[in-house]
């Protein structure tokens, strides 16, 4: 296998081109159909009657005209020209790519969830409301959390959900606070998340062990701030040790903790956001709770919060009431408002929910312990072949530099590539920005040791590849069913669409 | 690691030999650094684990509790709709190459995902007639509320003029958006179902970023967008327009119109109703408006050898680049339910999206007929509309009541506009779509004048 790759180069680009994918428009022929549509069973009026012309389409939509077997074949073929789970390891940092349960897509499935209306009489889905109910209740007590909103669709919207409370809550008590601290580990969306909720951002140096450097934070508070935003362990994969003195000086100076979510899968069932001091949380249930990613969505981002936010939360959240029903309660008139149409994304909760009923709390436990086992196992079995910036026990993910590499001409995004050809997705790369030339990885629990040593392995022959053969790696990969891309081209020329008609 | 789990595959022995290759001799070592004092002790109150078959028969217990679509006929819509859903569609996103997968960041191995969101966006421009569009946004109604911020941003404006038949669950999103960017909100009011031009007219101004209309609107009617176009125009803002997708089956793309921006909802293409979530914004703008879109964008390029592929594409905008000075924060997009909506388009191609857009406009007319020919009910507006129409309700008549006695007899009622509306508080905003019988057209009418009485 591997010998057939490093020599794969000179045979591959002898092969004949094979054509391009088609587009799905690239496939139609008039008069092709894929529907069947019930015939029109009440008297057919002229549509120029019913609606005036002016108001109509002068030129049909240029659709194109297949017929069900092109439908089925045309995304047969793209889902095998696509990498996910289910195809293999998947190491991407800070995204928590789990296994993606089965049950839990059919679940969600089932008819009284997937075939339900949001303004349905709330006696009609009792179901329903139960099981967000009880969602909003587990992931309060896994939170450390007093009330939770299941609103927010995704990280970046729960994010933004939480900083429109934060600004609430001091405003409230007539305090004008307008900065957001991040630390410059944080996730690009904390401070775009600040800006939209029309606050600042104040960027925060990390210390030499790329945790919090506390001096710089006590310089930055003051009667403006608003929020420290963190997340912990940070995207480092470090676990913010002196976490209580952290939140001691922001809430001494007035402030707020924000916890971005993303890094649960570390913590679960061992600390909670709500203990080491944290005001806000956001969960994201597509990461830490198995959900799917999609291909980039939907996901969904739950915010928890303490007890004095809760008057802010988006409305409506889901009640009990004493006789046992449930209800959307909107008589919530401090509430942020709306952030999200109808209760959020159910589908996803339901997913969600299945999976978390899977483990209970003690397995979440487990969860994140093999993680964190998993993490640090890989950690130290690459540590004699790539840089570790912060040696030091990390959580469920750690950071490597591919620094060293640069000396035959090698980058990380080259080591990237290269994994393509060995059937792995390659880890995060570039992010944390604080990390030259880093890659994030994050294997999950989900992962065997066996999986966890063979991408070692390769890593490891990669790292040689790079002081034996620079070229193998600059040219990689040669196994996809395309080859490197032009993206400068596709930012300068864009081509954004077929134009079909 | 006490408990065995179906989905971790970490054995005694492999922890023992992870353990000793880190050097630790409990895997309670790797947590010395969270301190002592915010460790959880004990087990966490939460739901207890179930076995797979007492999991399954929880969660079909929990399902039975909803009343859905298969075994209720529905007349509900304003913004979710009860459409038939091709059967090839769950088969598509069932493959778990598409669901599995996160956002294409390796553009070599994710070409297949690349290819259908650009399709997608294909798609979206061909509908609207519009230049470009993204990825997709969480929702319709969140893609208005990052509508009327491009708007602002693009003319540094901070008015933002939307009108009330816009969906009120999105004017709120607006709303709460508007109050994170220190925008300046303000309504008008309708007449006769659609958004009272008159009205508009004196409210827009050289102040006006943009005008935001709903066409159909949440009455179901539609609006003179043109003439609306023509007003915002006139003081340089821009016209945002949410739109229903399946109506432009039939009607006039919003390019035509003089659309600016270009939002909506993409469930009505075979995207389940799920309680309303999750669905799939979509977001199409003018050529001019390109690089202030929100979102992910696919880009067509080549590879090394020539071969055409797609990337992400104008990321300058976005977050992970931008940080706070990013066009939007969003940083994921829906691309599995955008997948669905493309596998419905791709399904339905230039006929079928054509005859379904007929169908709901013939039944949901018939229907709307059966009420103007009424002694008892009789319909609030006259305007133009698609598949969605007000009826009103005798005096005193409570419809959250009548509602509950529709479920007894197997139907989901209308929308209740006294909800939002106070001043039409019993009527009922009822949705006919091409899943519709004319059997279950006159039983629903017949049912729900017995239970008035």
């Amino acid at each position: 296998m591997t010998d057939q790759h490093t020599q794969a180069e000179a045979p591959l680009t002898q092969a004949p081109a094979q054509p391009d994918k088609k587009l799905i428009f690239e496939l139609s022929r008039p008069g092709r159909v894929a529907y069947s549509l019930p015939a029109c069973d009440v008297p057919l009026e002229d549509v120029g009657s019913l609606i005036p012309a002016n108001y109509l389409r002068s030129q049909p939509a240029e659709l194109p005209e297949v017929y069900e077997v092109d439908v089925i074949r045309h995304y047969t073929e793209l889902s095998r020209r696509n990498f996910g789970i289910d195809n293999g390891f998947y190491p991407l940092g800070s995204c928590t790519m789990k296994y993606n349960p089965k049950i839990n897509e059919d679940t969600a499935r089932f008819n009284g969830f997937a075939k339900i209306h949001p303004y349905q009489p709330e006696s009609s889905l009792q179901g329903a409301l139960e099981m967000m109910y009880t969602l909003q209740q587990d992931l309060g007590a896994l939170t450390g959390m007093d009330q939770v909103t299941l609103q927010p669709a995704a990280g970046a919207h729960g994010e933004w959900t939480g900083l429109m409370m934060i600004r609430a809550y001091h405003e409230s008590r007539g305090e004008t606070r307008t900065k957001v601290i991040v630390p410059d580990s944080s996730h690009g969306t904390n401070p775009a998340s600040a800006t939209v909720a029309g606050l600042e951002t104040i960027t925060i140096k990390s210390n030499q062990q790329g945790l919090v450097d506390l001096d710089a934070l006590r310089a930055v508070v003051g009667p403006d701030t608003a929020a420290l935003m963190l997340t912990n362990p940070s995207t480092l994969g470090l676990f913010e040790e002196h976490i209580v003195e952290i939140a001691e000086i922001v809430h001494e100076a007035g402030g707020l903790l924000y916890y971005d979510g993303a890094n649960s899968n570390a913590i679960m069932g061992i600390t909670r956001p709500g203990d080491m001091g944290f005001d806000v949380v956001h969960l994201n249930l597509h990461k830490t709770m198995s959900t799917p990613h999609g291909g980039g969505g939907p996901g969904a981002g739950p915010v928890g919060v303490k007890s004095k936010l809760i008057p802010f939360l988006p409305k409506p959240i889901v009640a009990l009431r004493e006789d046992g029903t449930y209800y959307l309660d909107y008589d919530r008139p401090s509430s942020i408002g709306r952030v999200k149409a109808y209760y959020g994304n159910f589908g996803i909760l339901v997913r969600a929910y299945t999976y978390m009923r899977t483990y209970g709390p003690d397995g979440l436990r487990t969860v994140s312990e093999c993680a964190v086992l998993n993490a640090n196992y890989m950690m130290r079995r690459l540590a004699p072949y790539f840089e570790l910036p912060y040696d030091q026990v990390c959580k469920h993910e750690f950071v490597m530099s591919g620094r060293a590499l640069k000396q035959y001409g090698v980058r990380t995004l080259d080591v990237a590539k290269r994994l393509l050809d060995f059937g792995f997705h390659p880890p995060t790369i570039y992010f944390p920005l604080n990390v030259e030339e880093c890659m994030m990885i994050e294997p999950t629990e989900t992962e065997s040791k066996e999986t966890l040593d063979s991408f070692i392995d390769t890593m490891i022959q990669i790292a040689q590849e790079a002081k034996d053969n620079p070229e193998l790696l600059l040219n990689a990969p040669y196994s996809t069913q395309v080859r490197r891309l032009d993206e400068t081209q596709a930012a300068r020329k864009p081509v954004l669409n077929c134009a079909c008609s | 690691m006490k408990q065995k789990h179906r989905y971790i595959p970490m054995t005694e022995q492999d922890q023992a030999e992870m353990m000793k290759v880190i050097g630790i001799s409990s895997v309670e070592e790797l947590f010395h650094d969270i301190p002592e004092a915010v460790r959880y002790q004990g087990t966490l109150p939460m739901s207890e684990a179930l076995d797979e078959p007492s999991l399954l028969k929880h969660m079909k217990q929990l399902a039975e509790r909803n009343a859905d679509f298969e075994q209720y006929v529905s007349f509900l819509g304003a913004g979710i709709y009860d459409h038939h859903v091709p059967v090839v569609i769950n088969h598509v996103v069932s493959r778990s190459e598409f669901y599995t997968a996160y956002t294409p960041y390796q553009p070599e191995i994710s070409q297949g995902e690349l290819q259908a969101i650009f399709e997608f966006q294909s798609y979206i421009c061909e509908l609207t007639g519009m230049a470009v569009a993204n990825a997709s946004m969480y929702d319709g109604a969140t893609a208005l509320g990052e509508a009327s911020a491009l708007a602002s941003a693009h003319t540094k404006r901070k008015q933002i003029v939307i009108s009330r038949t816009v969906h009120p669950e999105a004017r709120e999103i607006v709303y709460t958006t508007a109050k994170g960017l220190d925008l300046d909100v303000v309504e008008v009011d309708y007449n006769e179902g659609t958004t009272d031009l008159d009205k508009l007219k004196d409210l827009v101004s050289d102040q006006t970023a943009a005008v935001v209309v709903q066409s159909p609107n949440f009455f179901g009617a539609i609006e003179d967008v043109t003439t609306i176009a023509d007003i915002v125009h006139a003081q340089k803002g821009l016209l945002v327009m949410s739109t229903n997708p399946l109506s432009l089956g039939l009607l006039e793309t919003p390019a035509k119109l003089g659309a600016d921006v270009v939002v909506g909802d993409a469930q009505p293409f075979g995207i389940s109703a799920s309680l309303g979530g999750p669905t799939c914004g979509f977001f199409a703008v003018s050529e001019a408006l390109m690089r202030r879109m929100p979102g992910r964008i696919v880009g067509q390029t080549v590879d090394r050898d020539g071969k055409r592929g797609f990337v992400l594409t104008l990321q300058a905008r976005e977050q992970h680049i931008r940080r706070e000075k990013a066009t939007s924060n969003i940083c994921s997009n829906q691309a599995l339910l955008a997948l669905c909506a493309s596998v419905y388009l791709s399904t339905m191609g230039k006929a079928g999206l054509q005859e379904v857009a007929q169908l709901n406009v013939q039944k949901a007319h018939y229907a709307a007929k059966q009420y103007e020919q009424d002694d008892s009910l009789q319909l609030a507006f006259y305007a133009p509309f698609f598949n969605e129409f007000v009826v009103k309700l005798p005096e005193g008549a409570s419809i959250p009541a009548i509602n509950e006695q529709l479920i007894a007899k197997g139907y989901i009622g209308g929308y209740d506009l006294g909800q939002a509306y106070p001043e039409l508080s019993g009527h009922l905003l009822l949705a006919v779509t091409e899943r519709r019988t004319k059997d279950e057209i006159d039983a629903f009418k017949a049912q729900l004048k017995e239970v008035l009485v």
